[in-house]
């Protein structure tokens, strides 16, 4: 759970020049981007668009299509919970309304201190659920209290 | 054995391992062997599958391994204690390994080391009969490689169970400069994670049997696409790469043939329709992942417009057996049309929950009941998902079908991609058929009508069928609305889309006859 250095030109720069020779580079690039600063940030897009001979409407559309990129910077802690079916079967819909009225945190909602929890579907621990990935880190058998618990851990490291 | 060889333990680094505390006790392991200077090598395995009893801990003894399960990070101090170290008694002992009946039962061709070998050391790879598939596909060609895997009956474990040596037979008679091979490793049905375990436990077996498509049809370069969910899969896949290059596996040459193999692992951003075989092209082309109109194929204009050999996961890592053992080896497991093994995943409100691969052929109830041992919850099991969110839902009468692409269909259902989740008499099935349609509107790729317009005219419904109002009526606009999604979606997501909506209406008809809501004051 590392904080993001700012958006840096510059820096957003070389990174991009470094794999605009890939095939396809679009998404590697963006992958990298977010990696470095957590976000894609919106100045990027003529950046890309220049690098890989596309039209802006082009870079543009990918980031927007995809779930995964930001374009904001995100809280320090990004908590992603399992709603699909099998983390259904085990009861993360309860999980998702326990967290709203115990604990005061919305699923998808805004951020709670420094942690924010964001749906998925399926996080592939269909047998251990229900699950969460917690920057990276894969839980299973989680109930509430666990995620308020890491959503509380989010704001006391900042 | 001298005291100074090390005894080697087992601690998985699968990530539902993971997810359960396997890394505290490895540490843990580590450390108390240390105290007590115990000579001990830790290895980090992949997942044997009993996911129940994860973390689970191996000690290769003169026996064999020797299980204990599910271990904490307390229990280690006793464990040590009791003599694991010898595979020494103790309450959380389950014998040897291969004796368990979880394991037993299976026939593990695709997952035969997986959990066995540590998954990144290629002379362990190579010690289990790594790359003897391989091997003997160079020195065949390509239409005899091609050949094989017809004869072997392999069909596409996507889910669309088309046959695989057909796909390659056309890839390989196309005639172009450049040709690709894909891996769809997209892997995004809830209930399924045999990709995932395959590619943290035994990451070579899939690329092996990448670099044999590419020998067969004649491509240079190939490319997985992995979901972004899946990050240690993705940290496992990439070293596993640059280890197989290095070692002269693919890259320039394979294994010294002259035949260049470039692969690169490509990741994904949380878009479930990439699974679909044409966005997955266009994301890997850079794009929205927006779903293409067949005709032409992928295999004839697939990647950049190049023929391309798309096949997912297990299908590639089936070929490396099939190739060393023979097709007919391969066919002689099955039934039907249904030949060799499927890997299925076994998830949900399960007590024992896993992977499980066996010959097609064996009923779901003996999967769920004898293997799984009913519900966690203890409940009675009211409903069974197959195939991830575009599969039926059946009920517990109709569990007696058997795992087979044909026996499925005939009662409008699917096997996909072998994922099953089990569900108790909580479920309210008119919420879950809400939920197909509320999964489909969020990940509809939105290039055809049906799908696009009709998954939120599908929530719209489903919220008045729940809340009372006009049920009948309603449900004639559900099942006229599903039939047109059928009938005129572009592609399996809109397509496939009604088939758990119309699977929970008529075998649960009785959850989607509601009492009228009060409603607010207006």
């Amino acid at each position: 759970m590392a904080g993001y250095p700012a958006w840096d030109q510059d820096s957003a720069q070389s990174i991009i020049a470094g794999l605009a020779h890939l095939e396809g580079a679009t998404l590697p690039i963006l992958h990298a981007l977010q990696e470095e600063f957590g976000h894609v940030d919106p100045q990027a897009v003529p950046l890309i668009a220049e690098a890989l001979n596309l039209s802006r409407a082009e870079v543009h559309g990918a980031i927007s299509f995809y779930h995964d990129f930001r374009t904001a910077p995100p809280p320090r802690r990004v908590i992603k919970l399992c709603r699909a079916e099998a983390c259904q079967s085990l009861g993360c819909e309860t999980l998702v309304d326990e967290l709203a009225q115990d604990h005061g945190i919305v699923v998808d909602g805004a951020a709670h201190g420094d942690a924010i929890i964001e749906t998925v579907y399926c996080l592939g621990n269909c047998a251990l659920g229900p699950s969460a990935l917690v920057d990276g880190e894969l839980i299973g058998r989680v109930d509430a209290a666990r995620i308020a618990r890491l959503c509380d851990h989010g704001r006391r490291d900042s | 054995m001298s005291a100074l060889t090390p005894i080697r333990i087992f601690v998985p680094i699968d990530a539902a391992a993971l997810s359960v505390g396997a890394e505290a006790v490895a540490e843990a392991v580590a450390r108390e062997a240390a105290n007590r200077a115990l000579p001990v090598e830790i290895v980090r395995n992949g997942s044997r599958g009993m996911l129940w009893l994860e973390p689970l801990v191996e000690v290769e003894t003169a026996e064999g391994r020797v299980a204990y399960g599910p271990v904490t990070e307390k229990d280690v101090p006793g464990l040590i204690e009791a003599g694991l170290i010898e595979g020494g008694a103790h309450p959380l002992r389950l014998g040897l390994t291969e004796e368990l009946d979880w394991m037993k039962r299976q026939q593990r061709l695709t997952f035969a080391r997986v959990g066995v070998t540590d998954p990144l050391s290629i002379a362990d790879y190579r010690a289990h009969g790594g790359f003897k598939g391989l091997q003997k596909a160079l020195a065949l060609t390509g239409a005899e490689i091609v050949q094989t895997i017809k004869a072997s009956g392999l069909r596409g474990r996507g889910g669309a169970g088309f046959p695989t040596g057909i796909k390659w037979q056309t890839v390989h008679d196309a005639r172009a400069d450049q040709k690709y091979i894909v891996c769809n490793a997209d892997e995004g049905d809830s209930g399924t994670f045999a990709d995932r375990m395959l590619f943290e436990g035994d990451p070579y077996l899939t690329i092996e049997g990448m670099a044999i498509a590419a020998v067969a049809v004649g491509a240079t370069r190939g490319y997985i696409y992995l979901r972004s969910e899946y990050p240690h899969a993705h940290r496992t896949l990439q070293r596993a790469i640059l280890k197989a290059e290095a070692a002269g596996l693919i890259g320039a040459s394979i294994l010294g043939t002259g035949h260049p193999f470039h692969l690169e692992v490509r990741l994904g951003a949380g878009a479930y329709i990439c699974g679909e075989e044409t966005s997955l092209l266009e994301s890997l082309e850079g794009k929205r992942a927006i779903v293409r109109a067949k005709p032409p194929l992928p295999a004839l204009e697939g990647l950049f417009g190049k023929p391309t050999v798309v096949n997912n996961v297990l299908s590639f890592a089936a070929v490396p057996w099939i190739m060393e053992h023979g097709a007919q080896a391969y066919a002689d497991f099955g039934m039907g049309r249904s030949r060799g093994t499927l890997p299925v995943q076994l998830g949900g409100n399960v007590k024992r929950g896993g992977l499980i691969e066996l010959a097609f052929g064996i009923s779901l109830r003996e999967i769920i009941e004898d293997m799984g041992g009913g519900t966690r919850s203890g409940r009675p099991i009211r409903a069974v998902q197959v195939g991830g969110p575009l599969g039926a839902y059946l009920t517990a009468e109709q569990l007696d079908v058997l795992m087979d692409y044909e026996a499925l269909a005939a009662m409008r259902a699917m096997l996909g991609h072998g994922g099953i989740v089990v569900f108790d008499d909580r479920v309210d099935m008119a919420k879950q058929a809400r939920f197909a349609f509320q999964f489909c509107a969020k990940e509809s790729c939105g290039k055809c009508t049906p799908c696009r317009i009709g998954a939120t005219r599908g929530v719209e419904v489903m919220d008045r069928i729940i809340s009372g109002r006009e049920v009948p009526k309603n449900i004639a606009v559900l099942r006229d609305l599903s039939k047109l999604m059928i009938d005129a979606s572009l592609c399996a997501m809109g397509g496939l889309t009604p088939m758990p909506v119309l699977s929970a209406l008529n075998h649960f008809s009785e959850d989607f006859d509601r009492p009228q809501l009060p409603l607010a004051a207006e």
